[in-house]
């Protein structure tokens, strides 16, 4: 009987395809991420180990560090009708691109008078400048920051009909009284709910 | 394909003889590493995001200062946040029991412990009240509250007493004689 002949075929499979998809995927991937921001007062946040995220939207994060507090308004549509409120709230006045500007800046500490000129740099110029101070928070009651959360709190119940979310980023080695003075600017516009940001932390048993 | 064709290159008169090599490119390693790749940022978009801790203070009435929490002595545990990344604490009511003076390694214990004592003494659950001094870092407020919410203590009203005109007499003299202020 003849041996039935089995053509040997080669084990080597294309590759082509399946790089393709992978490279199409990782685009994508690369694409979606959002990229992090480079912030301008660096802080090193304490871990804990809470499980809930942070929102993505209606969300003004303060963050604390070096005895300065920064304040980032999250959502450009309510960055801007925060700036407009203000300007009108301090009776000065924005130029449209300079409101166009601004909705870009992520973080900013700068007294209001000097907003104006901290829009028009550019980012290096503004790592430079000296102007980062930090919001005013000298008076609790009516003091800048006082104003910036408030009006934030009207543009997002005016654009989305919720209520904002108010979170705390403060430096590990913050001592405590900057923190108290931030959390008392809150409580005196009954915000007596906020979350503080932390890093994860491995869960103990 | 990933193949092209250069049959035509060599042969031509016959003299030189160039061999005939396949175009054909090992794919495997680069389909390996845009798949490492992918992994990586696909965990990383959302892994990346920070974590929140919710955080209720008691309404701070300006126009009514006496609104005030009455809790009683015996099922509270008073912890001040001082200097030094320590804290101090102690049962029931200030100048009357001895304070301990602690770390952060050791509340967790302290904690279930009176958690339980409490619950066996009253049967009814501890009340934890925290007060930061002015010694204390915000990562100790945090740490605090962690440890609150891993003990599972104080679920239902978290008691944060930070203002300094709060603190006990007694409470400000068993720091000072410890340098702990």
């Amino acid at each position: 009987m003849p041996r039935v002949k089995v053509p040997r075929k080669s084990t080597a499979v294309d590759m082509t395809a399946m790089c393709d998809v992978a490279f199409l995927l990782l685009t994508f991937f690369i694409l979606t991420a959002t990229s992090r921001q480079p912030d301008p007062l660096e802080v090193k946040i304490p871990s804990s180990t809470v499980q809930f995220k942070v929102p993505d939207k209606d969300l003004t994060i303060l963050t604390i560090g070096k005895g300065k507090v920064f304040i980032e308004i999250i959502g450009q549509d309510v960055k801007k009708l925060t700036l407009q409120k203000m300007a009108t709230e301090y009776s000065i006045s924005f130029t449209p691109e300079q409101i166009k500007r601004f909705a870009v800046i992520s973080s900013f500490g700068v007294p209001l008078n000097q907003l104006g000129t901290y829009i028009n740099m550019n980012g290096d110029q503004r790592a430079k400048s000296g102007v980062e101070t930090g919001i005013p928070t000298d008076s609790t009651r009516s003091g800048e920051l006082f104003k910036w959360i408030e009006q934030a709190r009207y543009a997002t119940a005016e654009l989305h009909q919720t209520e904002m979310r108010i979170s705390i980023k403060g430096d590990a080695e913050e001592e405590y009284p900057t923190v108290r003075k931030i959390v008392d600017v809150l409580q005196r516009q009954k915000v007596n709910k906020f979350s503080l940001i932390t890093s994860a932390e491995a869960a103990a048993k | 394909m990933a193949e092209l064709d250069t049959s035509s290159g060599g042969g031509k008169g016959g003299k030189i003889r160039t061999k005939k090599q396949s175009t054909r490119v090992d794919l495997t390693a680069m389909v390996d590493l845009a798949f490492l790749l992918i992994t990586f940022f696909m965990l990383t978009t959302s892994l990346s995001k920070p974590l929140a801790m919710d955080i209720a203070k008691p309404d701070k009435d300006e126009r009514n200062p006496d609104n005030k929490l009455e809790v009683k002595q015996s099922q509270t545990m008073t912890i001040l946040l001082v200097k030094g990344n320590r804290v101090v604490w102690y049962m029931g009511e200030a100048g009357k029991s001895q304070p301990t003076i602690e770390g952060f390694a050791g509340i967790t214990k302290s904690l279930l412990e009176n958690k339980k004592k409490v619950k066996d003494a009253t049967g009814k659950d501890i009340m934890v009240i925290v007060k930061p001094t002015d010694g204390a870092t915000y990562k100790n407020f945090v740490d605090i509250m962690d440890e609150l919410s891993i003990t599972k203590t104080n679920l239902t009203a978290p008691a944060v007493d930070d203002d300094p005109k709060n603190l006990m007499d007694s409470e400000i003299a068993f720091m000072k004689e410890n340098g702990l202020l």
